[in-house]
């Protein structure tokens, strides 16, 4: 019974729900801040995603007649639920390490495939031929970056010997983080570019792609669904970069001068991704999913390759 | 209008623009609202391109017949609370078209068809100037 509090604690409030989704916020207000300056502007103010939240809260809510009224309503609920589990389960396992299950990164693995996937059915079910065009972007760029990630996922699991993420945690508690061989600095690299994509950042926003088909999925969504979108995506901008950090970067710690040094490398993945948005144009779809089978893939082979060979 | 409390609606504004027949004049100065001389966005000001995502409508130009049903669907299709901006001569007063055998009438006039409760702000100029846009959406939005 205490037990079931704490799990429920560990998805509402401190590494799942609540905790994720105001870092979110913050992180989405640096991704606003830094494009602005990075155009010569002056940008929003700090509350400003906090205040567009609230706002959407209070607007109505309209479901069009075309849209398949359930799964319109219940598809952002899924994501958010998926990015509170997924923030639970690397959270916890990042404060302590003991706190493991067999396999528990191939969960994480899957759960990250929920979020899209609760985009692509809200776009399908809200009936708008944009929304589904934007979902069908979206189905194949998934399909496109998910397989060299696996791969370079793979690759940690072959260099550590172990499927679970408390063991490649500690692992790297031991030797050093991963990023210090040569192999896992190639497995990264193929993985921001997967984190490019995930995040529906700029190179590869091709399914929400605002001039052109409109914000995609969500161009029917208003008001407080919308908003539970918006709380996903910037739940997920902590999430995925977490994850990376965790399987590659030593992981982020809570005690002392760990916490300074964890949001470093955060906000050093954030903004990565942030200049590459803000200095690349949006690619066609068959060009990422060309980049991703072509390219990406044959890095996260060259990554395999370099760590059977010992670096 | 709905009985919604409106207070984060004046931090967090999102425009979307609607040409209504004009001579693109006004669009571009609306454009220039985003530039970094003026950077809206210092307002939390935010260009939307779905009428879903917005809280104000800006319209430009006097409306000619064959939008007129559009632009009517598009004030349906926005969430309310929201505010029409009529951005522009032609939208507030239809400008030098008026008595043209083309132009069905003022904004506020078609809309006020559909809703005879809408929220307008005139903003006349031809085209206005991007700080008189600035100040009549954050005047719109005091008052609402």
């Amino acid at each position: 019974m205490e037990n079931l509090v704490l799990y429920l604690l560990a998805f509402l409030v401190f590494p799942g729900f609540l905790f994720t989704s105001t870092f979110g916020l913050v992180v989405s207000w640096i991704d606003r801040k830094v494009s602005a300056r990075i155009q010569w502007r002056v940008g929003p103010p700090f509350f400003q995603p906090f205040y567009d939240l609230f706002k959407l809260w209070q607007k109505e809510l309209i479901i069009p007649r075309s849209a398949k009224g359930m799964a319109f309503i219940i598809a952002p609920f899924i994501g958010l639920a998926a990015t509170s589990l997924l923030a639970s389960i690397i959270g916890i396992i990042n404060l302590n390490p003991e706190y493991q299950f067999v396999g528990d990164v191939i969960v994480i693995v899957y759960l990250m495939m929920i979020p899209p996937l609760a985009i692509i059915w809200g776009g399908f079910s809200s009936g708008n031929p944009l929304a589904a065009l934007g979902a069908n972007r979206e189905i194949k760029l998934m399909m496109g970056y998910e397989l060299p990630f696996i791969l370079a996922v793979v690759t940690v699991f072959f260099k550590v010997g172990s499927i679970s993420l408390g063991e490649i945690i500690q692992y790297q508690q031991v030797h050093g983080a991963l990023l210090n061989h040569p192999s896992m600095l190639v497995a990264f690299a193929v993985s921001l570019l997967w984190l490019q994509a995930k995040l529906g950042e700029i190179p590869f926003d091709i399914s929400e792609a605002e001039c052109e088909i409109m914000e995609g999925p969500f161009i029917e969504y208003s008001g407080p669904l919308l908003g539970v979108y918006k709380v996903m995506m910037a739940m997920l901008h902590v999430v995925c970069p977490w994850f990376l950090i965790s399987i590659f970067w030593g992981g982020t710690s809570m005690q002392g001068w760990g916490i300074l040094w964890s949001v470093l490398k955060f906000v050093f993945i954030i903004v990565l991704v942030i200049i590459i948005k803000n200095t690349n144009p949006r690619v066609r779809i068959d060009q990422a999913v060309k980049f991703f089978w072509g390219w990406v893939t044959l890095l996260a082979l060259i990554a395999m390759v370099l760590m059977f060979l010992g670096y | 209008m709905p009985n919604l409390s409106t207070r984060w609606l004046k931090k967090s504004p999102w425009v979307y623009h609607v040409g209504t027949g004009g001579c693109n004049n006004c669009d571009i100065e609306i454009l220039d609202c985003l530039t970094p001389r003026f950077d809206v966005e210092r307002f939390g000001i935010k260009l939307v391109v779905s009428p879903r995502h917005a809280d104000v409508l800006l319209v430009s130009g006097p409306v000619a017949y064959h939008i007129k049903p559009r632009l009517q669907e598009v004030y349906k299709q926005v969430p309310k609370p929201c505010v029409v901006a009529c951005i522009g001569a032609c939208a507030c007063s239809m400008g030098i078209f008026k008595d043209a055998y083309s132009v069905a009438g003022p904004v506020d006039k078609v809309i006020k068809e559909i809703d005879p409760n809408a929220i307008f702000v005139y903003v006349p100029g031809c085209p206005p100037k991007p700080e008189t846009m600035i100040m009549a959406l954050v005047k719109a939005l005091q008052k609402i």
